[in-house]
């Protein structure tokens, strides 16, 4: 294999990568844009999502397609009985609290997920057969990488459509902007929040489900990628779509020419190396505006 | 004048200084007393991790608690304090004293070129660039082998000593780490209660009002964020003396999660609630772990019912508590007063 070979190789290992840190940071923007706080089970919606899969298509023997989205469907479930329930009951409603209530839930989360599956990591089978293809570049592509490209390309114009043709959609874009202005013109704020975390929940859930047959999946492998996905959003700009799939695709791609040029122990340094670098630069994130309130 | 947080924004009051001085002398006490009391040697272990995290939680707790600032990425300096001290001791041989010296001069240069420009950074953005540095310095340490032992960790760390006397026992630690408890508790409280503290206070008030009254809030908060990981380092180093055995998984990102933690659940801008915090959460984390697979959930499920029942603090909560309390009993009383 030659150079260009390789570089090849690593912009399709780091493009599938990325893509999943772009859902993650969607999953974290949409709850940001709803409450103004970071949702760290974020971490544990991935994990969840891996391994309900696992649970699904390989000890219930249950086909994919159905088990995606059933697993889709109860991670979702689990985003909003976390806000209908001790998000929402939270005596305090101080941001820098419920940030650390959401650490305190993703314990939980993890805690009761290493009870069910145990600790040991588990593979999770391709969506459709294991034979790579070979592109003229050279550099090989496994199908299910294939799958991760479009299911991310799915999920951005679903979301496209759902926020901008959608009335559910635009009250929660409305939300976002001004929760009072919002709640005026008779969106229901409550039911926007409740809905994001079902959101996001859906999107950790896919994130986790798609990468899974790549990188096996196990009770805390949410947590590197949450992290990274929680970089992700903030080097793109903190509540910005655009910004999230930018940010995602840099780190992705950043980290995996990084591994395979300079050093791979370095992997996950460089992600974060980026993106203090770039924050250090320009504060609020690539395409963000900024924030004014102080968690 | 009080703001949200309750902190005085004038001086300290004459009471609170009385308060003050007779706590201070009431933990001098408690710290004598203790090992008489305490016989057992896990306890001793228990109440030195306590010391150990109270140290880098006051430091913290100045900068979350009044200059505003959060910070995720704490583990790094209090590893950075154990392994300067560690690396300079175990592997150069250098003499204890000055390693920790220049361990925590060295934390605090390093707290300085990331605070600089990381505290110009607002909200979210501050915490994922502290949390990122963290888990970079934790990264440092588990693959720069040749200096910190890698992921076997770094041993034979030689205890620290003064004179002839060594600390090579778990009651000497424990005077030890106390002395150095009780010492950064003094400074916190009388930065606290100088220019430096009312700026903080005004800076956590409205960091608008202090910059146009001539505070210069952003030299405060990096000056701040250095003192916080000097504190952390100090620590840092007095924990690798103590166990003599360093390793990275100390170090990681749950640690600054359980250290703000321990801010929070004692109370943000509390100085005695950073005691309490510290001391609660060590001691409910060592005692979880009798649990052991149950750690994480049980750990999960412990800070997830404090921070949805008593936000501001165990401390305060329980005060107002037993005030609502009292009102009612006053008030079902006044009623039945009434109806006679």
């Amino acid at each position: 294999m030659d150079f260009s070979q390789q570089i090849a190789q690593y912009l399709i290992t780091g493009l599938s990568i990325g893509a999943i840190y772009a859902i993650v940071a969607m999953g974290f923007n949409i709850i940001h844009n709803a409450t103004g706080i970071v949702n760290f089970a974020q971490c544990e919606f991935i994990s969840l999502g891996g391994m309900s899969m696992y649970t699904l298509v390989v000890l219930l023997k249950i086909p994919i397609l159905i088990s995606f989205f059933i697993s889709m469907a109860t991670v979702s479930l689990i985003g909003a009985l976390m806000e209908r329930g001790p998000i929402r009951y939270a005596r305090s409603k101080e941001i820098i609290i419920l940030i650390f209530l959401t650490i305190g839930l993703s314990g939980t989360l993890r805690g009761s997920a290493q009870q069910i599956w145990g600790t040991d990591n588990v593979g999770v089978p391709a969506f459709s057969g294991e034979a790579p293809i070979h592109l003229p570049v050279g550099a090989t592509i496994l199908p299910q990488h294939i799958w991760v490209f479009g299911i991310t390309f799915l999920v951005m114009l679903v979301l496209r459509h759902f926020f901008r043709n959608t009335i559910l959609g635009k009250a929660m874009r409305a939300t976002a902007v001004n929760r009072q202005a919002a709640a005026l013109v008779g969106v229901s704020v409550d039911h926007m929040v409740l809905l994001s975390f079902a959101l996001s929940g859906a999107l950790g859930a896919v994130a986790g489900m798609i990468i899974a047959p790549i990188a096996t999946a196990s009770y805390d492998t949410g947590i590197m990628l949450g992290l990274k996905g929680f970089a992700a959003a903030i080097l793109g700009g903190y509540g910005n779509f655009a910004g999230a799939i930018l940010g995602g695709v840099i780190l992705g791609v950043l980290e995996s020419l990084g591994a395979g040029l300079l050093s791979s122990q370095y992997k996950d340094a460089t992600a974060f190396l980026v993106l203090l670098f770039v924050l250090f630069l320009k504060p609020t994130g690539i395409m963000g505006y900024g924030e004014s309130e102080r968690v | 004048m009080e703001n949200r947080n309750g902190c005085k924004l004038v001086d300290l009051p004459e009471s609170t200084r009385r308060k003050d001085r007779f706590s201070f002398t009431l933990l001098v006490v408690i710290i004598v007393l203790i090992p008489v009391l305490v016989e057992s040697k896990y306890y001793l272990i228990v109440l030195n991790i306590i010391g150990l995290n109270t140290i880098v939680v006051v430091g913290l707790n100045l900068l979350i608690g009044f200059a505003g600032q959060i910070s995720l990425g704490h583990a790094a300096f209090f590893g950075l304090g154990s392994y300067f001290s560690g690396i300079l001791t175990a592997n150069y041989g250098f003499p204890h004293w000055p390693a920790m010296v220049v361990a925590v001069l060295a934390t605090g240069a390093i707290a300085y070129l990331i605070g600089y420009p990381a505290l110009k950074l607002r909200g979210h953005y501050l915490v994922m660039a502290t949390l990122g540095f963290g888990i970079i310095i934790n990264i440092l340490m588990g693959e720069l082998e040749q200096f910190t032992g890698g992921h076997d960790g770094l041993i034979g760390i030689p205890p620290l000593s003064v004179g002839g006397l060594i600390f090579d026992n778990d009651l000497k630690n424990f005077y030890l780490i106390w002395a150095f408890v009780f010492f950064c508790m003094l400074v916190a409280r009388n930065i606290l209660d100088s220019r430096v503290g009312r700026a903080l206070r005004a800076i956590h008030g409205s960091e608008v009002a202090a910059n146009s009254l001539g505070v210069n809030t952003s030299s405060y908060k990096v000056k701040v964020f250095v003192l916080s990981a000097m504190f952390a380092s100090v620590s840092g180093s007095l924990y690798a003396h103590y166990i003599t055995f360093i390793s990275p998984s100390t170090y990681d990102f749950y640690y600054s999660i359980q250290v703000v933690t321990m801010v929070i659940v004692g109370g943000m801008g509390s100085l005695w609630g950073s005691l309490f915090g510290a001391a609660v959460l060590s001691f409910i984390s060592e005692a979880l772990h009798v649990a052991k697979q149950y750690h994480i959930i049980a750990y999960g499920v412990f800070l997830s019912l404090i921070l949805m029942f008593l936000p501001e603090g165990v401390l305060v909560g329980i005060q107002r508590f037993y005030q609502s309390k009292k009102l009612q009993r006053r008030i079902t009383i006044e009623q039945r007063g009434l109806t006679r």
